[in-house]
């Protein structure tokens, strides 16, 4: 089963990389963007079959190495 | 004194710490990360560097490394853990120390020197340091500290807060902070104090052909606070 998490930075937490792709993307003619904040993406595929449990697994993983919950969230996608 | 520099896949600073370390006394051992058992030690060292190549986040894999788990219960003892740079940022993700080290506030790897303020003398690395101010060396791209809101009230009410970045004269400001660090802070303990992570290389100061002699101010001070 694949299982996706999107991680992203909380909204107090600086994001100087978002901020310059932002300002980069407004030097190209894209001068509508407010604000970019960057994050990650994982696509984990698991031996587990049973949706639940796959999902309690990843979201384990999540919180001792994915994400450092001092600066980030993380969001499970629902396997389809 | 005995002490043991633990070397990960991607450490650089280790062998410099060795030299360091042996120079002003220790009998020092390396240390490898997927070893189980810590040698009888005074002092273990998180030395600088790329471990495992800064992936996910600077510090993250190595803090789930074999030896890291005998590191945490030595320090949950009582025991005297130092990371610099590199180690500074598995010490945050092993959670020994409170906060993160975030990304360079503009994006740049800063590799220089830089003064730094003592903020607490009461603990066993820089208590009897005569100097208030120690000219150190950085080399870093996330080493701008950030910690909540919660956590800086309980830093600051406990006297965590280590070193801060300053001029030479000890004056704590924007406009000497390197890197965007929450209050300027460079250096953190843990509430017991045995615990100090920090950005600077004390162990690049050791000798005056080379940078200068205020990291072996800091290493001479340290082995006679451990005797």
């Amino acid at each position: 089963m694949k299982i996706s998490v999107i991680i992203t930075l909380k909204k107090d937490v600086l994001d100087p990389q978002g901020k310059v792709i932002q300002q980069t993307l407004d030097g190209m003619g894209f001068e509508d963007v407010n604000e970019i904040r960057q994050g990650k993406y994982f696509e984990i595929d698991t031996k587990e079959t049973d949706n639940d449990k796959a999902k309690a697994k990843v979201e384990e993983m999540c919180k001792k190495l994915l994400a450092n919950l001092v600066i980030e969230n993380y969001k499970i996608i629902d396997p389809k | 004194m005995k002490s043991s520099v633990i070397t990960f896949p991607g450490s650089n600073c280790d062998r410099d710490m060795d030299v360091a370390l042996k120079k002003f006394g220790f009998k020092n051992k390396m240390v490898w990360h997927a070893d189980a058992e810590l040698p009888k030690s005074d002092l273990v060292v998180l030395p600088g560097g790329f471990s495992y190549g800064d992936y996910l986040r600077c510090g993250s894999m190595a803090s789930k490394s074999k030896i890291m788990q005998s590191v945490i219960n030595f320090a949950n003892s009582g025991g005297m853990v130092m990371g610099i740079c590199n180690g500074f940022q598995i010490l945050v993700e092993t959670g020994l120390v409170p906060g993160v080290l975030l990304r360079n506030k503009y994006l740049e790897f800063i590799c220089k020197n830089v003064f730094v303020k003592i903020n607490d003398k009461k603990n066993k690395y820089f208590k009897n340091v005569d100097n208030q101010v120690l000219e150190f060396h950085i080399a870093h791209n996330e080493g701008n500290y950030f910690c909540t809101n919660d956590q800086l009230k309980e830093i600051e009410d406990n006297n965590q807060i280590a070193i801060n970045y300053c001029d030479e004269n000890g004056k704590i400001e924007d406009q000497f902070n390197p890197n965007g660090s929450i209050k300027s802070i460079a250096g953190i303990f843990n509430k017991e104090k045995n615990v100090l992570g920090m950005m600077p290389h004390p162990e690049r100061m050791i000798d005056t052909s080379l940078s200068g002699e205020d990291g072996s101010l800091f290493f001479k001070n340290l082995i006679n606070n451990l005797k």
